[in-house]
């Protein structure tokens, strides 16, 4: 039997990025917040640059993401084995302790790909087997709270189109207007990226310093970045890195209104007989809990909010929370990483210092930044070259005329391992109507639950990008003086710390799950905060649009509070 | 804690104050500077003995590890970077999922070398070995399960990180690997100077763990 413990206002589960931002309104606002982590509190010495515990052992994620790692299948007909590869990890502050921090606003049109390509290009443009929506939301609903997040966390950057004062070629001059500057300018240029974007002016094109979650300045008592090169897949042992347990979450805890309790896995949603959600029911050290709450916020990235909507079933919700209409699971998306890298024969590049989010840009075949007449392919990708090529990689990014291993191999990596560079980009793939997330039938996880079975695909649309971006990659390199480019072929990376869709937003209950809101269709008083909101994808990162979409939501539950509450 | 106030300043700007700071955001965290421990790695790295793998499959290993990263012009290789040691602790510990199929494929390994070429692998001259390895990677080699460019490929992999990984996890003995590549080693900072392009920076030659932030005995 589940202990019942005191009704609280709001609960979340999930202190990740999304509820981790959600919680500082709401506490603000004086709702009394119960926030339930599955992992645990970190300290710097846990954060040890060291390449073998966070990239290849996640050691992070041991709490709860490494045991339950989704399958993975390529269509509907086959059979799914277990994911490849590390992604999400748990503790207070989520994924946001261990990401890079690129942190990007999305371009307008990324809000309205389908009714913006039906313009510009006719609807047979839209791939048949593609199921194209339009969010709920566009980029000027979220604008407000896109600033907010950049001030309240801190954001390095320059911006490019700023309301009032038209374009500023020194910041990224495609994006959405913006209501002011950064709060802080962009993170250091270094030689390297300096050399890009010299590259790219020649070229004609329009180089930018990309925006980081990582402060370039003192702010509001935290340090500037040191620069110290192991941020991506580890935390930032100085605080520099805008993570949620750094910012938002200690700012709410201040309050005095919100309780975390760590180490605590939520295992259901429970609903009354009208289906409205109750609270959520965990376990903590083997014992079970129920958190009885007027609210409940869930934001426990794009898989466990699938797999706990899918497995919260009762006589209000047989197939699961949000899925009278088959929706929960549908419509998946992710990024495909794709570099191409190129050989400065006798230059010292330095990449192994600095930061992931310290890089040039290029914004100018994103979104519908460009005319696509007659190309075949809709969306498009932001370019990059960035800092933080740490050891591993260093020693292994060869070309495929150089042998893999042996003498040969050794002395090519002692004469070139720090003179290769790359140009990267986030390949984004359409929501087709095949790739979707359900419940691996055999698979389960440490409990005996079934895991998250990922069945997903990329097409034409995305190889046919990639041959377009490719040439531009290598001209990029060129120019700036690689005398060799090469590159894998790109792949589908089913198993994704980008991964978009299961929870759609949409105006309509048939096809979709959750509302403008983020508020579950026919369970008013249960929000959904992560990527797996998001109808389409774009080619950035998304931490920042899903910490402002949980701002807006927060924002909406303490102003119509009562309403919600029902 | 041996590093002193004074010493912690003048590195990265910081006051005493801010790491106060710092910490607080840590939530009940002590102050921990980011400067040296007393004794450097070295004393890490004599230790270690042989763990997961019975000793004839270590030799097999060893050879294997010899040829894909050899002792060679280019400088030290496998063998004094102690990549077996990390293999070893690795496969002790962390993956000792795969102690199982290191034991098979070192086994399938040794067969088919005798098989083809007449001897067990550690006993075949180098440029012979290289072919062996060339068959395992091609997938040409019999007898591996499930065929033997996944045990080729396994080990390859854990042979790079052995080479490049931290030595705190057994491997790249004396910075061997990381000044094959012209990594410095660990640093808590960069300037704005060490990231110009060209600039050539003397090694470190420090482990992650030499940081009292980084040490479990300094750090929490
Ligand atoms: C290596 C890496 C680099 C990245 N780099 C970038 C980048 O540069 N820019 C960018 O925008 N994005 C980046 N991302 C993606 C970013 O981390 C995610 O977009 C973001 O963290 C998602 O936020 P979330 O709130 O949905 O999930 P998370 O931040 O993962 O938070 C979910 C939280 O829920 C908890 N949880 C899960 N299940 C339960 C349960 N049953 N009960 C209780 N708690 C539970 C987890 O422990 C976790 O703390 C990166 C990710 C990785 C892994």
């Amino acid at each position: 039997m589940a202990t019942k413990l005191k009704k609280t206002d709001v609960v979340i589960i999930g202190m990740g990025a999304g509820g981790g931002t959600a919680a500082l309104p709401l506490a603000r606002a004086g709702a009394k917040i119960i926030g339930l982590e599955a992992g645990g509190r970190y300290t710097p010495t846990d954060f040890i640059a060291d390449e073998i515990r966070h990239d290849v052992l996640n050691w992070l994620g041991r709490a709860k993401a490494n045991w339950e790692v989704p399958t993975v299948r390529s269509s509907p007909d086959g059979v799914a084995e277990k994911g490849q590869g590390i992604i999400m990890m748990n503790g207070v502050g989520g994924s946001s302790i261990h990401y890079t921090g690129q942190s990007w606003r999305l371009s307008p049109y990324n809000f309205k790909e389908r009714s913006e390509t039906i313009r510009r290009y006719g609807a047979s443009a839209i791939p048949a087997d593609v199921a194209l929506a339009d969010w709920p939301v566009q980029y000027d609903d979220l604008e407000p709270h896109y600033d907010h997040v950049e001030r309240e966390i801190g954001i390095s950057g320059k911006a490019g189109r700023i309301k009032g004062v038209g374009k500023d070629s020194r910041g990224n001059v495609f994006e959405g207007v913006r209501r002011r500057e950064y709060p802080m300018p962009p993170l250091r240029n270094s030689g390297w990226t300096d050399l890009m974007a010299g590259a790219a002016r020649k070229l004609d094109w329009h180089p930018f310093p990309g925006p980081a979650a990582i402060l370039s300045r003192e702010y509001k008592q935290r340090p500037a970045c040191d620069y110290h090169g192991f941020c991506t897949f580890n935390g930032c042992h100085t605080t520099a890195k805008s993570s949620t347990c750094f910012t938002t979450i200690p700012e709410a805890e201040a309050t005095g209104n919100l309780k975390i309790v760590t180490r605590a896995r939520a295992t259901r949603i429970e609903t009354d007989s009208a289906g409205r959600a109750t609270g959520v029911t965990y376990v903590r050290g083997g014992q079970e809990f129920f958190q009885p709450a007027d609210v409940v916020i869930l934001s426990t990235y794009t898989y466990e909010n699938v797999r706990l909507l899918l497995m919260s079933t009762s006589a209000a919700h047989p197939n699961g929370i949000g899925n009278a209409h088959d929706q929960v699971g549908r419509y998946y998306m992710a990024h495909s990483y794709y570099t191409v890298n190129g050989l400065f024969p006798g230059e010292r590049l330095n990449r192994y210092s600095g930061t992931g989010a310290q890089q040039t840009c290029l914004d100018m075949w994103d979104a519908d930044n460009f005319d696509h007449t007659g190309l075949g392919f809709i969306g498009g990708g932001t370019l990059s070259a960035s800092m933080e090529n740490k050891p591993m990689a260093m020693a292994t990014t060869t070309p495929p005329d150089v042998p893999r291993w042996g003498s040969a191999w050794k002395a090519w990596v002692k004469a070139n391992a720090n003179s290769v560079g790359g140009a990267f980009v986030q390949v984004p793939s359409m929501p087709y109507v095949d790739n979707r997330l359900d419940l691996d039938p055999t698979h389960k996880d440490q409990y005996g639950q079934p895991v998250i079975r990922i069945t997903f695909r990329i097409g034409d649309n995305e190889q046919r990008l990639v041959d377009f971006l490719t040439p531009k990659m290598e001209a990029w390199l060129k120019t700036a003086g690689a005398t060799q480019t090469w590159h894998d072929p790109v792949y589908p990376l089913a198993l994704n710390s980008h991964a978009f869709g299961g929870t759609r937003m949409g105006a309509d209950p048939a096809s979709s799950v959750v509302d403008k809101w983020m508020m579950v269709h026919d369970v008013p008083n249960l929000a959904v905060l992560s990527g797996s909101t998001f109808p389409s994808t774009s080619s950035k990162n998304p931490t920042q649009t899903i910490e402002a979409l949980s701002w807006r939501t927060a924002e909406y539950i303490t102003r119509h509070f009562n309403a919600v509450k029902g | 804690m041996e590093a002193k106030e004074s010493d912690e300043g003048p590195r990265t700007g910081l006051r005493r104050r801010d790491l106060l700071r710092r910490a607080g955001a840590f939530g009940a965290l002590v102050a921990v500077p980011a400067g040296l421990v007393a004794a450097p790695a070295v004393a890490a790295e004599e230790r270690g003995e042989v763990r997961a793998l019975a000793a004839t499959e270590a030799g097999t290993l060893n050879a294997v590890l010899n040829r894909l990263i050899p002792s060679d012009a280019s400088g030290p290789g496998a063998t004094e970077a102690q990549v077996a040691r990390y293999i070893d602790r690795a496969l002790a510990g962390p993956f000792s999922d795969a102690a199982p199929a290191y034991a098979a494929g070192l086994a399938a390994l040794d067969d088919y070398a005798a098989a083809q070429y007449g001897a067990a692998f550690a006993a075949l001259p180098p440029a012979t070995q290289d072919l062996v390895l060339g068959d395992l990677e091609a997938k040409r080699a019999t007898g591996f399960v499930p065929d033997s460019s996944a045990f080729f490929e396994m080990v390859r992999m854990h042979a790079l990180q052995g080479m490049f990984s931290d030595p705190v996890r057994g491997g790249n003995a004396k910075f061997a690997g990381w000044d094959l590549i012209g990594y410095p080693g660990i640093r808590m900072d960069y300037s704005a100077h060490d990231q110009r392009l060209g600039v050539k920076l003397k090694p470190a030659h420090h482990s992650a763990a030499d940081f009292n932030i980084f040490n479990p005995k300094h750090g929490a």
